[in-house]
């Protein structure tokens, strides 16, 4: 496995698995109304949490693979096409729960949904911008 | 869903007239890694015009010798 395909299955099981141990802290701490839910402490532990994870799992594959040769550590134009393809699908995602977020401000909805809806879009950025890829080394990817 | 491509090639076959050169061997001459070699010999990736050249010069032969294009069937001319 090319070490960029690595490295996008460690950003998409590090994202969803921080957001889904977000949902539940969340969820298991619940207000009424929902919107007084206490929240800003486990997006930021998640989101701490999964940088510190996806850097310390980048760090090991660099090494194991290190040890395997240069070729183990070889990226090329490939790689680099599916990676562009990986951040054009995921910006789309980014967009979207941007213009969410700045209607939300508009309408003064509470910042806990503000703050869900931009956290959302980020988690689904990085989980379908990384599937994309996955999807792309293992199909049909033709860059024109 | 990405069509496939029109583009074919012969890049396992010349391999093997190539003393049974591997594809981990193909990839360190072109500088690329071994999933990008078995993904064009199994015609799901297409290679900029740059490493197809490059392929041609590892096994010493011209480009169409490597990959052949099969285009659209045209429309046959009225007599």
């Amino acid at each position: 496995m090319p070490i960029a395909q690595k490295r996008a299955w460690v950003m998409m099981i590090a994202s969803a698995l921080a957001y889904l141990v977000y949902v539940v802290l969340v969820a298991t701490n619940l207000s009424d109304p929902m919107a007084d839910t206490p929240y800003v402490a486990p997006l930021l532990w998640t989101v701490g949490g999964s940088v510190a994870a996806t850097v310390v799992a980048e760090i090991v594959i660099a090494s194991t693979s290190g040890r395997q040769g240069r070729a183990a550590t070889r990226t090329d134009e490939r790689d680099r096409e599916i990676d562009r393809f990986g951040d054009h699908v995921g910006q789309a995602f980014i967009i979207i729960g941007a213009l969410a977020a700045l209607v939300m401000v508009m309408l003064e909805w509470p910042y806990f949904w503000i703050a869900n809806v931009i956290y959302l879009a980020f988690v689904l950025s990085a989980v379908l911008g990384s599937a994309a890829r996955l999807a792309a080394y293992r199909q049909n990817f033709q860059p024109w | 869903m990405v069509k496939p491509t029109r583009v074919t090639n012969s890049v396992r076959g010349l391999r093997f007239r190539a003393d049974e050169m591997t594809q981990a061997e193909l990839a360190d001459r072109i500088g690329v890694t071994r999933q990008t070699v078995i993904a064009i010999e199994q015609g799901r990736y297409s290679p900029s015009l740059e490493m197809a050249f490059r392929i041609a010069h590892v096994f010493g032969v011209g480009l169409d010798d490597v990959f052949q294009y099969t285009p659209d069937q045209e429309p046959q001319e009225q007599p």
